[in-house]
């Protein structure tokens, strides 16, 4: 097997790298990239853990090739806090005591702001049906359910406020892939 | 193993039908992947379809809409359009998985995968659905049912992918719908399910009804019978249990670790009862 | 210092209050580093060659193909683990375990492993080992497995104290109980009897098994590991490798659940057997299907339950009768169900006989209460039925026949202040039982027990020169305990709780500290943190004395500052602990206090639950409306944390109740090892759950902690099962209660009219 050269962003920055061609992106962030938040908890898109989002979308990146996104942008979770400012979702998790083991954590946060961002006031149940993607073993959900209700309320409240200016993105090349 | 993501659809049934050894189609890769980590499947290429503009976006026309292949669910279950007209065939689409499963899988994958228990199907058997399929010998278009020969099966030949699945037009008091029963709230593999598709004359009377079942049997089944016990009439008890019956006497299904077959069988006939009145709703009715 | 663990019933100036954990950020943002989370340069990745079978003779394993396979480091079979475990058998059984030993005993028994450069040329590896099987008769059903003529899973079985000559699949029976129940079943009004079956589940953590290992040829080693007790892990594998147990230092990963399964190895001797013979790190990452096929999961069940009652409802006669299924290997797990059995009630005669069986099926660890639920699923299930028959309210029932402080278990002890009534009777007032019902709509409550352990527990608190604390201990921390050990210290100390830092050191820093399970982390190292914490109080006291050139008798120590007693101290200002530890490296060097323990004193928890669910009657799917969990703590360090405990411990029980269980094919394979099959509960499944902490201190701790982490997994099997029977009138006797059954168990209710 010969490698694909992948040219994409990930958490707004410019990454390139090599993989396989049946190499997943879960192994490409944790074994090329670095990235280790998000993690293996099943390898059949079942459980959530390796949550990751790809051009706005929420996936399993157990379920995605490396090789797929040239040209995409890919955000984990290491991209959800603003240099040393945590995203309220994060705020809240801790607050709410939302993680006992904390392994499905990363997986649920981009799975609670992929919800938010498309949907900034949902109703219990649809939190509920939007996470039920993310499987948790430890806190029987209840405290993540309510974290996620007081960070939709508190982004509410950001939204009242001035926006900060957006930060630089850079994109890499959009042309198809082609292998050796 | 090779990847491509070819940008048309003449390039992607070139490298399909050039392929030395077996080819994949890649679309939302929810059962692809699986398969191919699980060991299932050891292709020797794999075609991205994802960045070819004839596979992508609902369009709708007059004689109906157009679904890309490479449409994700999540992508139908925005479409105000699609949804009015064919609330059944979206919510089924929009059954499959979680929403991270939603925003890779398309409803051509679900056909193609070909599992009896698949989500989108009976929907779309239940709507006269049709799929437009690309080979080297040019273009065929075909009813979906037509697609899945058996498990894991499909009809297509050496070189071929489906394009598009197309929904007909809707006229008059219409209206479809689609339930499955799992025995969790999300994220199950249907034990069985049901896709009642309606049309509705004066007075609420039925005058045209497809019903179809899924894991129920080796493939999904299309009951005229149970059609037939509800046309001509306003769905009620004794139709209803009527359609039951039919649906009953048309399952096949199998013992397993998801159901056994007196509990699918029994439950296929809630089920088409239930879409039945959900349908009938939505028509008007 | 003398260690007087007596309770101290004093008042906290920061336990009990709701703080960030130390660990939050990290976790948040992904930092944190799990078992699959580390590297080391020249890694191998390490994967497993497992048996296809239930039951078979290994005749022959042909690596020699595999061996040529260029980045193919090194591979393994039992040969490369010989037999070091110096006639122990549950040592032997272990590493049976980790590497079958020329027969397989479970499908998805490990065979051999490999070490190699990439994942693709392990596995490509993996499949070009030839193995010869001689396949033999299997047994996976626990009541099969008694039969006479059953294939029998391990031939040198006996049961303990019974015949020395016939081989058995039932390793040890046990007994426990007083009084005599055939008098007592004489004097009933009502008996009732009942048989129950509960399938096979398991403990489902997200994180699979992974480890890095690292041995040299000089016999040093490194393994970096998700675990539940590094020090038992290191015990273990240095015994199963041969190595000096100093000489492997192993690290405690963070741990992604663990819930009992995570006590005991699996592979961790296998991946450092591949290090060793490589001379490379190698790491090795269990996949999802391997941790339900080869890991521990607990046991299937089948058991019979007698109870006789007065009509004024007083209970005369109870009788259990269990049977458990331990895996391939021989375990305790039936006599844990015969304990706890009955531990809730006050009876003048009871008796649980507990089976222990063999089956061709992984071998069973603990799982959070272990063997509790099974055998409360079915007292707690015919106690509603005894209730029924004498006309009397199900809590009312209970609370006449629970057990109290001065009560003989039925397991032995006599029980200390207990919080069973008190649990009972937060139910009976509790608002959920005036919730409104609608149809197909019922309501079910059931209570449950754990004991707790203490065990060994090392614990040390070094006072920095700024004042600030690291606090060092020894139990993984699974759920948050660092947030409580981190009170516990700042509470002894007197110093703000942002101030003290606790870290789970790795195995060559402290002592030995036995496991975090049994519900011992806080309980355990909170009580060695006390003493360790006193010790440092006594070194402070010790500093400002001879600061100040008095007796350290005359030094108080209050909130954090040392005082001088007595009116001719008057001119001596007072000093802090910042104060002092400033001054440390003149006074005699870093302060510091150590404690290594057997912390006893573990008190019981009960935990009684509410439960309200509707089920749909045509095709018998039951969703949970409601659902509340009233808990013993003893006393609630971080109540958070605890009400954590218990949403969690329900959300596994609802799971067993409804939907979990392993299902075996006639040819003895596991046919749904993955998330998809094996149905853990998802968000949607689930209400808030509520909880109520209460606190009936443990006399045997200085801050009445008890041990709060597993107990509320034992009331759920029956709290639905009896919350079913109300709703639609169908009595389950089978766990899981999935909808087929359910919905058959309705049918043959209205066929019988």
């Amino acid at each position: 097997m010969s490698g694909v050269h992948v040219s994409t962003t990930i958490n707004g920055d410019p990454v390139e790298f090599v993989c396989q061609p049946g190499e997943v992106l879960l192994d490409v962030l944790r074994n090329r990239v670095g990235l280790t938040g998000a993690k293996e908890g099943c390898g059949t898109g079942d459980c959530g853990t390796c949550s990751v989002t790809v051009d706005g979308r929420l996936v399993c990146s157990c379920l995605v090739l490396g090789a797929e996104v040239e040209g995409r942008t890919v955000t984990t979770v290491e991209g959800m806090a603003d240099g040393a400012d945590l995203h309220p979702l994060q705020k809240k998790f801790i607050e709410h005591a939302a993680l006992q083991c904390g392994i499905c954590t990363p997986g649920f946060l981009v799975a609670a702001k992929a919800l938010l961002d498309r949907n900034p006031d949902p109703s219990e149940e649809q939190i509920r049906y939007a996470l039920a993607g993310n499987l948790c073993r430890c806190t029987g959900y209840d405290k993540i359910v309510r974290a996620v209700q007081a960070a939709a309320k508190d982004l509410a409240v950001d939204a009242t406020k001035p926006a900060k200016p957006a930060p630089k993105k850079t994109t890499a090349g959009k042309s198809a892939k082609k292998t050796a | 193993m090779r990847y491509e993501a070819p940008t048309s659809t003449k390039d992607a049934v070139g490298l399909l039908s050039k392929a030395k050894g077996k080819g994949q189609v890649l679309a939302g890769g929810s059962d692809l992947l699986v398969r191919l980590k699980g060991g299932f499947i050891e292709p020797d290429l794999i075609v991205d379809i994802k960045r070819i503009p004839a596979m992508q976006g609902v369009t709708k026309t007059a004689s109906g809409f157009k679904i890309g292949a490479a449409v994700s669910c999540a992508q139908l279950g925005e479409n105000a359009a699609l949804k009015k007209a064919w609330p059944g065939v979206v919510e089924a689409a929009n059954l499959i998985g979680s929403d991270q499963i939603q925003s890779r899988c398309t409803v051509v994958g679900n056909l193609c995968n070909a599992s009896p228990a698949a989500d989108s199907v009976p929907a779309m058997v239940a709507a006269k659905a049709k799929a437009v399929v690309v080979g080297p010998k040019g273009k065929r278009t075909i009813p979906v049912e037509n697609v899945v020969a058996g498990p894991g099966k499909t009809a297509l030949k050496a070189g071929e992918l489906i394009e598009s699945i197309t929904l007909p037009a809707r006229k008059g008091k219409t209206g479809d719908a689609y339930l499955r029963f799992i025995p969790r709230t999300e994220m199950d593999i249907a034990v069985c399910s049901a896709g009642v598709n309606l049309t509705l004359g004066r007075g609420g009377v039925v005058t045209d009804a497809r019903v179809a079942l899924g894991a129920v049997a080796p493939t999904v089944v299309l009951v005229p019978a149970a059609a037939k016990a509800i046309i001509g009439t306003k769905l009620d008890d004794v139709a209803l249990a009527a359609l039951a019956a039919a649906c009953e006497a048309a399952c096949n299904p199998i013992d397993d670790k998801r159901g056994t077959v007196e509990f699918r069988t029994e439950v296929a006939g809630v089920l088409a009862k239930r879409a039945a009145k959900i349908a009938y709703q939505r028509a008007g009715g | 210092m003398t260690h007087n663990p007596s309770f101290t019933n004093q008042t906290f100036k920061v336990i009990g209050t709701r703080v960030p954990r130390p660990d939050g950020l990290d976790k948040v943002t992904g930092r944190a580093r799990y078992g699959a989370d580390a590297s080391a340069p020249g890694q191998l990745v390490g994967m497993i060659l497992r048996s296809p079978h239930a039951h078979a003779e290994i005749k022959n394993i042909d690596t020699s193909k595999a061996d040529k396979i260029p980045g193919v480091k090194a591979i393994i079979t039992s040969a490369d683990l010989p037999d070091k475990v110096n006639g122990r058998r549950d040592m032997l059984d272990t590493l049976e375990n980790c590497m079958a030993r020329g027969r397989v005993l479970y499908d998805g028994h490990a065979i051999a492993a490999v070490a190699a450069i990439d994942a693709d040329t392990a596995k490509k590896a993996l499949k070009a080992i030839k193995v010869d099987y001689k396949i033999l008769p299997h047994v996976t059903d626990v009541d099969e497995a008694m039969k006479d003529g059953a294939p029998i899973v391990q031939q040198w079985v006996r049961t303990a104290g019974g015949d020395a000559n016939k081989a058995t699949n039932v390793s040890q029976v046990s007994q426990f109980g007083h009084g005599n129940i055939e008098e007592g079943f004489a004097e009933a009004d009502v008996i009732i009897e009942r048989s129950y079956k509960t399938e096979q589940t398991h403990q489902g953590y997200i994180e699979p098994h992974a480890c890095l290992a690292s041995v040299g040829p000089d016999g040093n080693g490194e393994l970096w590991v998700t675990t539940q007790g590094h020090y038992t892990f290191r015990t273990q594998c240095a015994q199963l490798l041969g190595m000096d147990i100093a000489k492997l230092k192993v690290t405690s990963s963070e741990i992604g659940g663990g819930f009992g399964g995570k006590t005991h190895v699996w592979m961790e001797p296998v991946a450092l057997a591949l290090s060793r013979k490589a001379n490379r790190p190698v790491k090795l990452v269990m996949t999802r299907e391997e941790v339900f096929r080869a890991t521990g999961p607990t046991c299937s069940t089948s058991m019979d339950v007698k109870i006789g009652a007065k009509k004024d409802g007083r209970i005369t006669a109870a009788l259990a009768v269990l049977r458990y299924q331990d895996g391939a290997f021989p375990g305790i797990w039936g006599m844990l169900g015969g304990m706890t059995a009955w531990a809730c009630y006050d009876l003048p005669n009871v008796k649980a006989i507990a089976y222990d069986v063999l089956v061709n099926r992984p071998k069973v660890a603990a799982y959070r209460a272990p063997s509790a639920p099974m055998a409360a699923f079915a007292v707690e299930s015919t106690m509603d039925l005894v209730a029924q028959a004498i006309n009397m309210d199900p809590v009312d029932f209970r609370l006449l026949n629970a057990a109290k402080e001065g009560t003989r278990a039925s397991y032995g002890p006599t029980y200390g202040p207990i919080g069973i009534r008190a649990t009972l009777e937060a139910v009976k007032n509790h608002p959920q039982m005036k919730a409104k019902l609608g149809p197909n709509q019922g309501r079910g409550m059931a209570c449950g027990f754990w004991f707790n352990f203490g065990g060994q527990t090392c614990s040390t608190v070094n006072i920095g020169t700024d004042g600030t604390v690291n606090v060092s201990v020894g139990t993984v921390d699974v759920g948050g305990s660092r947030a409580s050990l981190s009170l516990i210290a700042a509470e002894e100390l007197g110093v703000p709780y942002e101030t003290v830092k606790c870290t789970v050191s790795d195995t060559t820093a402290l002592g030995h500290n036995d496991t975090t399970e049994g519900s011992r982390g806080t309980f355990s190292s909170g009580m060695a943190i006390i003493f360790a914490a006193r010790n440092a109080v006594a070194e402070l006291r010790a500093r400002a004395a001879k600061t100040w050139d008095i007796p350290v008798e005359e030094v108080e120590w209050k909130d954090g500052v040392a005082y001088p007693m007595g009116d001719q101290h008057h001119n001596l200002k007072p000093l802090s602990l910042k104060d002092i530890a400033a001054k440390s490296p003149r006074t005699g060097g870093p302060i510091a206090g150590h404690n290594e323990t057997v912390a006893d004193g573990a008190g019981v928890s009960f935990a009684s639950h509410i439960c309200d669910v509707e089920v749909d009657p045509e095709t018998g799917a039951t969703r949970i409306l409601r659902y509340a969990v009233v808990q013993d703590a003893g006393k609630a360090i971080h109540p958070d944390y605890v009400e954590g405990q218990f949403q969690g411990a329900a959300a596994q029980g609802i799971g067993w109740a409804l939907n979990e269980e392993y299902v075996y094919g006639k040819d003895g394979r596991l046919q749904n090892a993955g998330f998809l099959d094996y149905r853990i509960p998802v968000c949607s499944d689930l209400p808030f759950i509520d909880t109520t902490i209460l606190e009936i201190p443990n006399p045997g701790h200085p801050y009445g902690i008890r041990g709060v982490g597993e107990t509320s997994i034992v009331p759920p099997l029956a709290a639905i099962g009896n919350a079913v029977s109300n709703a639609v009138g169908v009595r389950m006797n089978h766990v899981p209660m999935s909808p087929p059954r359910i919905l058959k168990a309705i049918k043959a209710q209205r066929a019988a009219g």
